[in-house]
């Protein structure tokens, strides 16, 4: 473990860029050490800090980082939210925002911090503890000391580390062996944007018992357009034969930077639904790492971006199939307008021995712009022979002779491409299997491409002049 | 399953059939590179001045590189300085028949199959057979001169066609491109040349045997074809080295260059020495294959059959430059005990209805490692290109492993892009069914697994179909008890 001292020269020694990340930390930590944060936990955020300063930013340099481009981090005013006190905003502002509606628990977080008069708790109940991470660590400061930042690697993660070292706030969901969640629980981050440089760290760490059952809603929003930054990492881990249905859904500002970890473990015989549905920011990146731990596991990762303008939106993953008999559903589309791009990396990893492993990706993209890009890269890496393994990935347009069906019966034509592209987003929405929360994502969905200008779709569904021989 | 079991014991352990070193004495240079090297090279194959002014750029560049270590494989690096760079059978006096061919060297083309009288007489095959690094015997000169086709070594290019080479050489692998392409640049000892004149249809198949022959000796060979406007050629390169302990470094550079309307076809049977049980010994065969579709409607076709060497480590490429335009890359893959392969293309699309087909088959033995690793890029400029992708991986055995690596970048609505990827393995179930119709374990494996590459096969002409049929049976007989 490094000492206070070290990282002060840490951040001194490496280059100026991450000198601005790291630099705040010292600072903090000494407020924090005065606050009465248990000391295991800054040896944790030093830990965090350490890895972070030993890579800093990653480069196009880096093979993971080859199509994103942090270029325009570089320039960010790093101001973690940490330590900082919470910016009040009305109860008003949350209306109208996704799942407001919903018949759910709700924790609400303003820049990290926890936001008691905006958010509904579920009522106590033996069995579940579901409440901020600061409130348990300040009642118990002992009991989390195994669970938390013990499941997410910092290895090749400069941003979950990032996270480590600078994390406010975040939910903390237990669910005991054998219970249900009644409700869902709705978790929203919200990014006040009162000032630029704002840089928010959640962290969520949910554990759900052996046989338990959940459906988590984890949402980050932006309230006003700022150049902030959304640094965030879940830890859920999944008893045996348990059951969860985990939505994240990302609608930041379009001058926003987002970082995701979902660091997903699973027990035998269990059940995890992982959906990243994402709009916002102006460079968005997701990792989802899960690990099949148990045998019979059964994984489904599905995903819909949509970008528009200069956005960038990066679904990076690696799925880590550890023992026989797993199974993982990968299901990727992403719909890409104007000078967006979209990164998508997937790994499927079969260890030695874990047989009869069923794994299936797959990554669409349809691009609405002649300047919209896509770099995928869809991986198999396997290491056992009795194995069913197969991804596919396609760039395209639409089917013109479905565009066609379309006319025929009397839809205009920008009617049909609308209808069609918003089809190809149904692939994935409709597996969402939360009724009410996939209807509003549909919902959601469908005002993004009105908000379009124009649906176009390439030259090869016979309505502009024919591309030239 | 035990059957099976034996079957992959079986494969696994079956020795390497062309290994032996013929005795023929080399004029070799001591190990060692550096400009002297590089300028003896040349001075020996009385090379002009530009060509040796063009190696030792290359050279110094190669010095300012370093050695790219991001493939999927795990080896031994190479001691560029214990290399010899240079070794050529002693013998000089220009050949005026095969009669004068050295009898041990025709002897070695007798034991790996290729008696060169035959090859004359059957199928109208013109074989270049390079032995090391020279050039020893052509047939059928005559007959390709009538054409105007020019199929020689890459020495005898220089001196008989010198502007062609100037003109051509680099053009498509500059020697900037990467590590081994520069090494290759600066001491490349000989290979082919191609060219096929305006509308010419080549009358026969053009084929060239490489081997490596005296210990220690890097091979770097050149290739170049050159199809102009409205022209085809079939080209078959195949390979078979003897067996040695220490690594050989095999940096070879191909570059192929289509005119308008023009296609050219290029076939592989790679069958070197692929080391031990245990992986020692071995060829490193780090190849850079590269084909430039620069004029419209040009086509070029690679296809692979790789079964030899302890590492392969290529991506035979196309850049398709020209509009409509096609590129098209076919490959088997066979890993067996501990070899490595890390192999696939890249299509780089920069012209409008530019298409590109690329099909994969991967098969991993023993404890082989089998990568497919692609790139399929679709430029701004490149509307309405069309690519396919299929990679199957077979595996043989639970030690072995099979891997997919595609990167797909796409900067265009209208370009249409799949890529689909399998893996699977020889079915209890399916070798019990050809049992239960009489077939036996053996003819079924061999079945299943020619099935399995049919695709690649029939790509192959027909001569080299056969060998590499015969070469996977090979492989794969006695492998079930």
């Amino acid at each position: 473990m490094k000492t206070p001292d070290n990282l002060t020269e840490l951040a001194g020694a490496a280059d100026p860029v991450t000198g601005r990340f790291t630099a705040p930390f010292q600072h903090l930590a000494d407020r924090l050490s005065l606050s009465g944060e248990p000391s295991w936990l800054l040896a944790l955020r030093q830990a965090g800090l350490a890895a972070f300063a030993a890579t800093g930013l990653p480069t196009t340099q880096d093979e993971d980082w080859r199509f994103t481009n942090l270029a325009p981090l570089r320039q960010f005013e790093f101001t973690p939210t940490l330590g900082q006190s919470p910016v009040d905003i009305p109860t008003e502002a949350l209306d109208g925002l996704a799942f407001h509606e919903l018949d759910a628990a709700r924790l609400v977080f303003v820049d990290g911090h926890y936001a008691p008069a905006l958010s509904s708790p579920p009522a106590e109940e033996s069995g579940f503890e579901i409440r901020p991470l600061s409130e348990a660590l300040a009642a118990e400061p002992g009991t989390l000391e195994r669970e938390l930042a013990g499941h997410a690697a910092l290895e090749g993660a400069p941003f979950t580390a990032l996270n480590q070292a600078y994390f406010t706030d975040g939910a903390l969901v237990r669910v005991a062996a054998g219970r249900e969640l009644a409700k869902p629980l709705h978790v929203l981050f919200v990014s006040s944007g009162t000032r630029p440089g704002l840089a928010v760290h959640p962290r969520n760490l949910i554990l759900i018992g052996d046989g338990a059952a959940a459906t988590i809603i984890e949402h980050y929003v932006g309230l006003q357009e700022q150049a902030t930054l959304t640094n965030a990492v879940t830890e859920l881990v999944v008893g045996d034969g348990a059951r969860v249905e985990h939505l994240r859904f990302q609608e930041e500002a379009v001058s926003a930077f987002h970082f995701g970890m979902l660091r997903l473990r699973q027990g035998r015989e269990s059940n995890v639904s992982a959906h990243s549905i994402s709009l916002g920011a102006r460079i968005f990146r997701h990792h989802v790492d899960p690990t099949l731990e148990g045998e019979r596991t059964e994984c489904v990762l599905n995903g819909l971006y949509l970008a528009r303008g200069r956005q960038l939106a990066d679904h990076h993953m690696v799925v880590d199939h550890a023992r026989p008999n797993g199974a993982s559903h990968e299901y990727f589309n992403g719909i890409l307008a104007d000078q967006a791009r979209g990164v998508f990396h997937g790994r499927i990893l079969v260890r030695p021995g874990a047989q009869k492993t069923d794994a299936k990706q797959t990554n669409k993209n349809i691009l609405l712009s002649d300047d919209a890009q896509v770099n995928t890269k869809p991986q198999l890496e396997i290491y056992a022979d009795d194995v069913k393994c197969t991804h596919g990935a396609t760039i395209g347009q639409l089917d013109p002779d479905s565009i066609f069906y379309l006319r025929a019966r009397g839809i205009p034509l920008e009617t049909a491409r609308r209808m069609l592209v918003h089809s190809f987003a149904g692939e994935i929405t409709d597996r969402i299997r939360y009724a009410p929360a996939r209807e509003e994502v549909d919902e959601i969905v469908w005002d993004w491409l009105e908000a379009l200008e124009q649906v176009h779709i390439g030259r090869r569904d016979g309505s502009d002049e024919p591309v030239p021989a | 399953m035990s059957e099976a079991l034996s079957t992959i014991n079986e494969f696994v352990s079956s020795e390497y059939k062309y290994g032996f070193v013929s005795d023929i004495e080399s004029d070799t240079l001591p190990p060692g590179l550096n400009e002297d090297v590089v300028r003896a090279i040349s001075a020996r194959k009385e090379e002009p001045e530009w060509l040796t002014e063009w190696r030792l750029k290359a050279y110094r560049h190669w010095l300012k590189m370093t050695e790219p270590r991001w493939q999927k494989a795990e080896y031994t690096p190479v001691d560029y300085q214990a290399i010899s760079y240079y070794a050529a059978p002693k013998k000089k006096p220009a050949l005026n028949s095969l009669d004068e061919v050295d009898p041990e060297l025709r002897a070695t083309f007798d034991k790996l199959g290729i008696s060169l009288d035959e090859q004359k007489r059957l199928a109208g095959v013109a074989v270049d057979a390079v032995m090391d690094s020279v050039s020893v015997a052509t047939t059928f000169q005559k007959d390709l001169e009538k054409h105007g086709v020019i199929f020689c070594s890459f020495s005898e290019a220089v001196k008989r066609h010198p502007e062609l080479v100037r003109q051509y050489l680099g053009a498509v692998v500059p020697y900037t491109d990467n590590f081994f392409a520069a090494l290759n640049s600066a001491v490349f000892s000989d290979g082919s040349f191609c060219y096929i004149p305006k509308g010419v249809r080549c009358p026969m198949e053009l084929s060239t045997y490489f081997r490596i022959n005296a210990a220690n000796t890097g091979q770097f060979e050149r290739t170049l074809i050159v199809a102009e406007e409205g022209s085809y050629v079939s080209y078959l390169e195949g390979c078979t080295a003897p067996m040695r302990d220490e690594n050989q470094l095999h940096a070879a550079v191909v570059e192929l260059l289509a005119l308008d309307r023009a296609e050219i076809k290029y076939s592989t049977v790679q069958n070197w020495y692929p080391g031990d049980k245990e992986g020692r010994g071995g060829i490193y065969n780090f190849v850079t294959k590269r084909g430039l579709c620069k004029g419209r409607h040009s086509k070029i076709s690679w296809t692979q059959v790789e079964t030899g060497s302890a590492i392969t480590w290529k991506y035979p490429s196309c850049v398709l430059l020209g509009e409509n335009s096609v590129g098209e890359f076919y490959s088997v893959a066979l890993t067996n005990n501990r070899q490595q392969a890390d192999t696939g293309t890249k299509m780089v699309h920069l012209g409008r209805n530019t298409r590109s087909t690329i099909v994969s088959k991967g098969i991993s033995a023993g404890r082989g490692q089998n990568s497919y690793r692609g790139l399929v890029k679709i430029a701004k400029g490149a509307a309405g290109a069309r690519n396919f992708s299929q990679c199957d991986s077979l595996l043989i055995g639970d030690q072995c492993g099979a891997h997919t690596f595609p990167y797909i970048e796409s900067a265009n609505t209208t370009a249409q892009l799949e890529h689909e990827a399998t893996t699977s393995k020889i079915g209890e179930d399916q070798i019990f069914y050809c049992n239960q119709r009489g077939i036996e374990t053996q003819d079924a494996v061999n079945m299943i697994v020619n099935g399995f590459c049919k695709e690649v096969f029939k790509e192959l002409p027909m001569e080299f179909a056969v060998e590499a049929q015969k070469l996977l049976g090979v492989s794969l007989e006695g492998s079930v008890g």
